[in-house]
């Protein structure tokens, strides 16, 4: 964890770089999250939408940003989280969570957060705010 | 976006779900349903599954991590009934936006409530895509707000929504 002192404007969060999602994560993600939605692990409803495979959760790549802010604050020091997801997230995808800090203010950190998939596909944006 | 079958088209919802509430939902928070979270997303830091660590670090018991807190309305045996009540395929749906605003930290062995209700319901491109808005509340058996969310669900339709 980074000593808070030491968060200035600019820096860059140690990105985080995520293997790519297989079926197996979506199935435990499905589970541990309480998200049963069929189209996440079931390859037979995600086709009788017209769809030609599962995509994962976007609660799952909201995860793995809220995994870069807690490697690098106190989970009690988030005041605020919030994303956009800007495209689906196919199975094999393979995420890279960042993070920088664009403002400090009273005590207050906000940080901008990405996550990319390596073909370079923007997956989610969004903030948090931080205490320091 | 790929083409959806007719059978997925449905007409546009009725605006007057919206301001509705939907039931509240308690859960403990298990440290075994923690473990279980945190190994779904590959975390590897100790404060979340080691309840030594998380002490050590000036939690009261294995702290929530920042999203888990979404799980709690998904507890209700028919999580997505809501969707379904008011006329969504849940095959037609994304989920656009989320957020969550912290005011107590949460950890396990909490009794929490989420106490959602649906917000605006509008759509955009001529029909074809939907939104509907909703916010919960997360309160602790006292009554204290433990967090905010809000989310932004979107619905997806192929015909415009002219149905």
């Amino acid at each position: 964890m980074t000593a808070t002192q030491d968060i200035t404007i600019g820096i860059e969060l140690p990105p985080l770089q995520i293997a790519p999602i297989s079926r197996t994560t979506l199935a435990l993600f499905a589970g541990a999250s309480g998200d049963h939605n069929p189209m996440h692990v079931d390859i037979d409803v995600a086709k009788s939408a017209g769809l030609d495979d599962v995509f994962a959760h976007g609660m799952l790549s909201m995860a793995y940003l809220g995994r870069l802010l807690t490697n690098w604050v106190d989970p009690q020091a988030i005041r605020s989280y919030r994303v956009r997801f800007a495209s689906i997230t196919p199975v094999h995808g393979k995420p890279t969570a960042t993070g920088k800090v664009v403002a400090i203010e009273n005590g207050l950190a906000t940080l901008e957060l990405t996550v990319a998939l390596d073909d370079g596909t923007v997956t989610l944006t969004g903030d948090a705010v931080v205490a320091l | 976006m790929p083409e959806f079958p007719p059978s997925l088209r449905s007409p546009q919802m009725d605006q007057s779900v919206i301001g509705q509430e939907l039931p509240p939902v308690t859960m403990t928070v298990d440290a075994g349903r923690l473990r279980f979270f945190a190994k779904a997303i590959g975390e590897t830091n100790p404060v979340f599954t080691d309840l030594e660590a998380a002490k050590a670090a000036g939690h009261r018991d294995l702290p929530v991590p920042p999203t888990f807190l979404f799980a709690i309305e998904l507890e209700s045996p028919d999580s997505f009934g809501w969707l379904a009540d008011i006329g969504v395929d849940l095959r037609r749906v994304l989920h656009g936006e989320q957020s969550f605003t912290y005011h107590s930290p949460a950890v396990a062995g909490d009794v929490l409530t989420a106490t959602p209700r649906i917000g605006n319901v509008y759509s955009k491109k001529g029909g074809t895509l939907e939104f509907i808005e909703k916010a919960s509340t997360v309160t602790r058996e006292n009554g204290d707000v433990v967090a905010e969310l809000t989310s932004v669900i979107v619905v997806r339709n192929i015909d415009g929504g002219s149905k």
